[in-house]
């Protein structure tokens, strides 16, 4: 593998392939697609938290002059409790049952049927004529109640350590023996932690079109970040094989890891065989923010243990996360991320994956690690702080390198985690001065990445040009980076490369946009077909010239004599070569479809500057630097988009961003208006320093990039706070009732002179 | 089906006749930001909406003689803050009604709206008090006047009868050195509910305040006049003792509930803080003029 | 069931189209006017997705009658460029990558061009607030804000 380091495209801040359509509004969203005979669909929603569904009556829908079609949960595939069917990390007994619900409604907003009529309106009044008996139940939202020993068990085939429970699973990684390493110890920190669940916050709702022809053969148009998996769980879910479904990915307006599973699309598809009719669903807002897989609130408790010259000697961390109202919340990342920047010799990190009457979560931009470093870097910055030891030196004496074997297993191979310490202790940024009630707080960061199947075609146009097609929706930039290496790889100008995202039906298996890995892996697949068709190129030239392929290279778009020796003659172009295709041998093209390996683990370390406005409890970012060690950037201004995005939903969650629940169980503030995520004014420029340590395992030394942006943030931000006014948060979000309650405690809100 | 019916009324009473004709499923159209929503939301179900928007005396906006003001209640907030005067007189009252929502929002939003949108948290009403403006009011039964104060009956209601329209909003003439201005809480920088809101609007001569109006937002069921905030205020050169007692007024004289922008403890205290700060920026003001 | 007709001009061209009363201007303009630049990410007005201009104001399509467009002229992100001409932003939102997912982009531009139209020559300040009613989950704003100054800078230089 060579590490390219002379480099024309990569690197470069080319214009992105779906950039001019997106800044024309030409871009064709899930929501912007219409189909001739088109028709609406609408979900009807359980309105209690909790409660078994006696009988659905759908006769006065089907009535209803304009509705074309009811589906309900007897129209699904049903999945029994008794068999775990995966598909990646989602089991379908539990798709089944959060697509619609079957024996219970688990949460108010949980679909319980769906009407397709001529007009949103007729189906949104069809919606209203179905008739539900319903028993309701008691429910429990928040941790705590679900783990009550009173409290209403959502499954009875749910049980932990022998008796029905709300605990779906649990989760442990161990390294060494705690015990004995807290023994050793003199100085030890243990702190408990609780988070809010948040939103994604992606701006576009959830949306599809789907119609399904009398033969089957279905056509699934929809915002998301996998369309092999739209396939396999539309099919799981309808009993449609997958050959006769083609899923196609639209332009995604955001998903974070909300969108890698379905919502709608199974009951669209249901919905369109039923009325013979192609049916376009789109969900509202409130629907997004109601019956979408936000993330899990938290409770946790993290124990550090250090020597007094601050070698950490033992880490325990106990995570209890949200899963919703069915199995799956993100534990593995807040048990295996937490104390991975870290050499620790012994580790224990458990989780619990804790059911309650919500919706069911979904996964947000390196889920659950976010929630583990909230609490680990929050508990080192005290440790620090107990050693009289500044918080990057502390990080630095214990920090991960190669050999290092992280907690949650593996051996790291080359990593930048060091250089992210040192580059963020040498910024400018570190050593500003502050003024009154400005405090400074810096985190650190680990995210595993991913590696996984990925797909690619490479194929040379008739007049010399190059078309790739890649499997993974892009929603970071990928296309841009992807034509970077490819003009790269083929010596041609950036423009002259073409990059589409195919379908199910146009690409091989590729799985989901997530993990951070779609550039690491699609990278790989379209080297690896690159490579194929230069060499298919240098073997035609060596055709023509009636000499060894071996004594061709290619090189700036051409095929060059490799050396005098192989004698003189004039290069011969990309399009002298396309054009002589076919009659050399026929059409200049490769596919390589792999499940690529060598992924390697992200770091980031943060610095966060605030300012309090202490007489009313305001937080204000006013500085923020985030450093990652990112592999390589093949396009800069997309992997600082990563950053830059990743930190400002961590602001976010860390000072306004909660699910509010009223006294009946609902969500109170389903909108952008009272769901607060961070807008222009409220925050400042976010700076970005990108540490290239290359992948050795990667051709272009490529690294996942965009999850750890979001991971350190919370920490960094609450030890700011701490910083400027010497009280620490142990809950998030800190928003001003919750400081100024607390600064009021301590007898200090009042102004500063 | 829906089953809404559009106007767009071209006078005063076509519009008149036309609301109190269709009773209580009737609605005013001004720049629509409170009412589209509630229609999305299922919350209203308009059987009548009645555009106002051509309806002159509603949309214009004109200076007396007497240098007051009588502003038409669907007056956007952008169209008010182009005004070369009315932001020099009422700073407060601008800043208010341009702290609705966000840019787009201004285009469309307006001072009579949000007055009988009859939200405790409306930012323009608060300052409309504090300024002692007063309202006209149209109805089948004639004109008359209301003072601006007297206008939310509770949230989500008002004092207006039955088929009354809210026409505009009179300004009194400003005597020198005086001026006012609007403060909120909210969480983010911008696009929030107001948590708590203050306006206040003083006069002040010789470093003396001579008159003050101060109008508190959001901290109960309708938009407060704190007659003992304005109290501890005059007479005073606007001292930290005499801020703080007026702080406490408006303190004392919150009514608030828990809600998902705030809890009771929180707009108390912040009342208080609010209060302080715009007297502040409204007595710097006023020291210009 | 009797649909409104309305005549109204967009992006310079007269248009007519049937639309029920209650119909936003954003149901309109999505639906049977076939401009699917403008989106809609809430309905409510607090994401500025679904921004326009309404006789040179700044707007939200989904906080608006499309019966109020009787007689109006309305401009869209379809009307921005000229034909194969971006305007000055939109070349610079590319040059700077100040989009990532795009849904967010055209209230974005409309928004800023609004803006530059009535301040040319905008603090950061000034565009962060203006910009408050324009929601972006993907960029931290950050590139927005820079692309929309350098614009503002670039125009000015232009002018003079």
């Amino acid at each position: 593998m060579n590490i390219v380091t002379d480099n024309k495209w990569i690197g470069q801040r080319t214009i992105r392939p779906d950039g001019a359509d997106k800044v024309t509004g030409r871009a064709a969203f899930a929501a912007d697609t219409n189909m001739p005979g088109m028709i609406w669909g609408k979900v009807k929603r359980s309105p209690h938290p909790h409660a078994r569904i006696i009988s659905i009556d759908t006769s006065k829908a089907e009535a209803l002059p304009g509705v074309k079609a009811v589906v309900s949960a007897r129209d699904i595939v049903d999945f029994p409790i008794d068999k775990s069917v995966m598909l990646g990390i989602q089991d379908m007994r539990w798709m089944c049952r959060n697509v619609m619900a079957r024996e219970k409604a688990l949460f108010p907003g949980h679909p319980v049927a769906a009407v397709a009529a001529t007009t949103e309106a007729i189906a949104a009044q069809g919606c209203d004529l179905i008739e539900i008996v319903y028993e309701v139940l008691p429910w429990s939202v928040e941790i705590d109640d679900a783990l009550k020993p009173d409290a209403p068990i959502l499954h009875d085939f749910m049980k932990f350590e022998g008796k029905p429970s709300n605990i779906g699973g649990k989760l442990e990684v161990k390294k060494g023996d705690v015990a004995q390493g807290f023994k050793e110890a003199e100085v030890i920190v243990e702190r408990s932690f609780t988070t809010r669940p948040v939103h994604q916050g992606y701006i576009e709702p959830h949306a599809c079109l789907v119609s399904v022809g009398a033969d089957n053969k279905t056509t699934i148009w929809s915002s998301s970040q996998g369309q092999f998996m739209v396939r396999a769980m539309t099919a799981y879910l309808t009993g449609i094989p997958q050959s006769d479904i083609r899923a196609i990915p639209a332009e995604i307006g955001g998903g974070f890891g909300g969108k890698t599973i379905v919502y709608l699309e199974p009951l669209a598809t249901l919905l369109a065989k039923k009325s013979g009719r192609p049916v376009k669903m789109v969900m509202t807002r409130e629907e997004v923010m109601r019956a979408t897989g936000p993330t899990s609130g938290s409770k946790s408790t993290v124990k550090i243990g250090a020597r007094k010259d601050g070698t950490i000697v033992a880490a325990q961390g106990t995570f209890y996360l949200q899963a919703g109202a069915l199995p799956g919340s993100p534990i593995r990342g807040a048990v295996g991320c937490s104390f991975s920047p870290y050499d620790i010799p012994n580790v224990l990190s458990v989780g619990f994956d804790v059911l309650s009457n919500r919706s069911k979560v979904a996964a947000y931009r390196a889920p659950g690690a976010p929630i583990g470093a909230y609490a680990v870097e929050c508990v080192l910055d005290e440790l620090a702080e107990a050693l009289k030891m500044d918080p990057l030196e502390l990080r630095l004496k214990n920090a991960a390198k190669q050999g290092t074997k992280a907690a949650h297993g593996p051996v790291f191979p080359r990593i930048g985690y060091i250089e992210t310490l040192e580059a963020a202790k040498a910024h400018p940024h570190y050593s500003a001065p502050l003024g009154k009630l400005q405090g400074r707080g810096v985190a650190s960061g680990f995210w595993f990445n991913a590696g996984g199947e990925s797909s690619a075609q490479v194929n040379i146009t008739e007049d010399g040009n190059v078309v790739v097609t890649t499997g993974h929706p892009d929603i970071g930039g990928s296309r841009a980076a992807i034509a970077n290496i490819c003009a790269e790889l083929l010596g041609i100008d950036y423009r002259r490369v073409s990059v589409l995202i195919g379908d199910t039906a146009t690409i091989g298996f590729s799985n989901l946009t997530g993990g951070s890995r779609v550039l690491f892996a699609s990278a790989m697949v379209v080297t690896q077909s690159a490579d194929k068709v230069i060499s298919t190129l240098r073997e035609r030239a060596a055709k023509i010239w009636e000499i060894d392929p071996e004594a061709v290279k290619w090189e700036n778009g051409a095929a060059h004599p490799a050396s005098p020796n192989a004698g003189q003659f004039e290069p011969l172009t990309l399009a002298d070569l396309a054009a002589k295709a076919p009659s050399m041998g026929g059409p200049i093209g490769a596919g390589v479809q792999l499940n690529t390996e060598g992924a390697e683990g992200g770091f980031g370390t943060h610095i966060c500057d605030v300012e309090v406005d202490v007489e009313l409890g305001i937080v204000r970012v006013i500085r923020y630097t985030a450093v990652q060690d990112v592999g390589r950037a093949i396009h800069p201004g997309y992997v600082e988009g990563q950053m830059q995005g990743g930190v400002a939903q961590g602001i976010g969650w860390a000072l306004n961003e909660e699910y509010i629940y009223n006294k009946d169980g609902k969500v109170d503030n389903p909108g952008f208006l009272d769901y607060r995520m961070p807008v222009c004014s409220d925050l400042p420029m976010l700076d970005t320093v990108m540490v290239e340590v290359p992948n050795p395992k990667h051709p272009q030394g490529v690294k996942g990039v965009g999850e750890v942006p979001l991971v350190p943030v919370m920490a960094a931000v609450a030890n700011a706070v701490h910083n400027a006014l010497g009280m620490r948060f142990y809950s998030l979000p800190m928003s001003p009732p919750k400081v100024l309650a607390a600064l009021e405690g301590d007898g200090r809100a009042e102004a500063a002179e | 089906m829906t089953d809404i019916r559009y106007l767009s009324a071209r006078t005063l009473d076509e519009a008149i006749s036309a609301f109190a004709a269709a009773g209580s499923a009737a609605r005013i159209l001004a720049g629509g930001t409170d009412l589209l929503v509630q229609m999305r939301s299922g919350a209203v179900k308009p059987g009548l909406i009645v555009d106002i928007k051509k309806i002159a005396e509603m949309t214009d906006i004109e200076e007396t003689a007497s240098g007051g003001f009588r502003v038409g209640a669907a007056v956007s907030g952008m169209v008010l803050a182009e005004h070369p005067r009315f932001g020099k007189v009422w700073p407060g009252v601008l800043e208010a009604v341009n702290l609705i929502g966000s840019k787009q929002v201004q285009g469309r939003a307006s001072a009579g709206g949000n007055l009988c949108n009859g939200s405790p948290a409306g930012d323009s009403v608060p300052a409309m008090i504090a300024a002692g403006a007063t309202v006209t009011v149209q109805g089948p039964n004639g004109r008359r006047e209301m003072k601006v104060e007297e206008v939310p009956a509770g949230p989500g209601r008002t004092n207006l009868k039955p088929g009354e329209i809210l026409v505009s909003f009179a300004l009194p003439p400003r005597p020198k050195g005086s001026s006012d201005a609007y403060l909120r809480m909210i969480p983010r920088t911008e696009m929030d509910i107001a948590v708590v809101g203050v306006g206040v609007s003083l006069t002040l001569k010789d470093g003396v305040c001579t008159a003050a109006r101060v109008g508190l937002g959001a901290v109960a069921p309708t938009v407060l006049l704190v007659e003992a905030a304005a109290k501890a205020l005059i007479g005073s050169k606007l001292d930290d003792a005499a801020l703080n007692a007026a702080g406490a007024a408006c303190s004392a004289a919150c009514r608030p509930i828990d809600d998902k922008r705030g809890t009771i403890a929180y707009r108390t205290k912040v009342a208080g803080v609010l209060l302080k700060r715009t007297a502040a920026i409204a007595a710097k003001r006023a020291k210009g003029n | 069931m009797s649909k409104l007709h309305v005549s109204t001009t967009i992006n310079g061209e007269p248009m007519e189209f049937l639309c029920e009363p209650g119909d936003t201007m954003l149901d309109a303009l999505r639906g049977p006017l076939g401009l699917t630049g403008s989106k809609e990410g809430c309905a409510s007005g607090d994401c500025g997705a679904c921004s326009i201009m309404l006789d040179d104001r700044l707007v939200c399509s989904c906080l608006m009658l499309s019966a109020e467009a009787e007689g109006r002229d309305i401009r869209t992100i379809e009307g921005m460029a000229h034909g194969e001409n971006l305007h000055p932003l939109q070349q610079k939102f590319l040059e700077m990558a100040a989009l990532q997912c795009g849904i967010c982009t055209s209230g974005m531009l409309v928004a800023s061009d609004a803006l530059l139209r009535k301040n040319p020559k905008p603090s950061e300040e000034e565009v962060r607030f203006w910009l408050a009613g324009n929601l972006c989950r993907c960029t931290g704003y950050d590139k927005i804000v820079r692309a929309v100054l350098e614009t503002a800078a670039e125009m000015q230089e232009a002018a003079q």
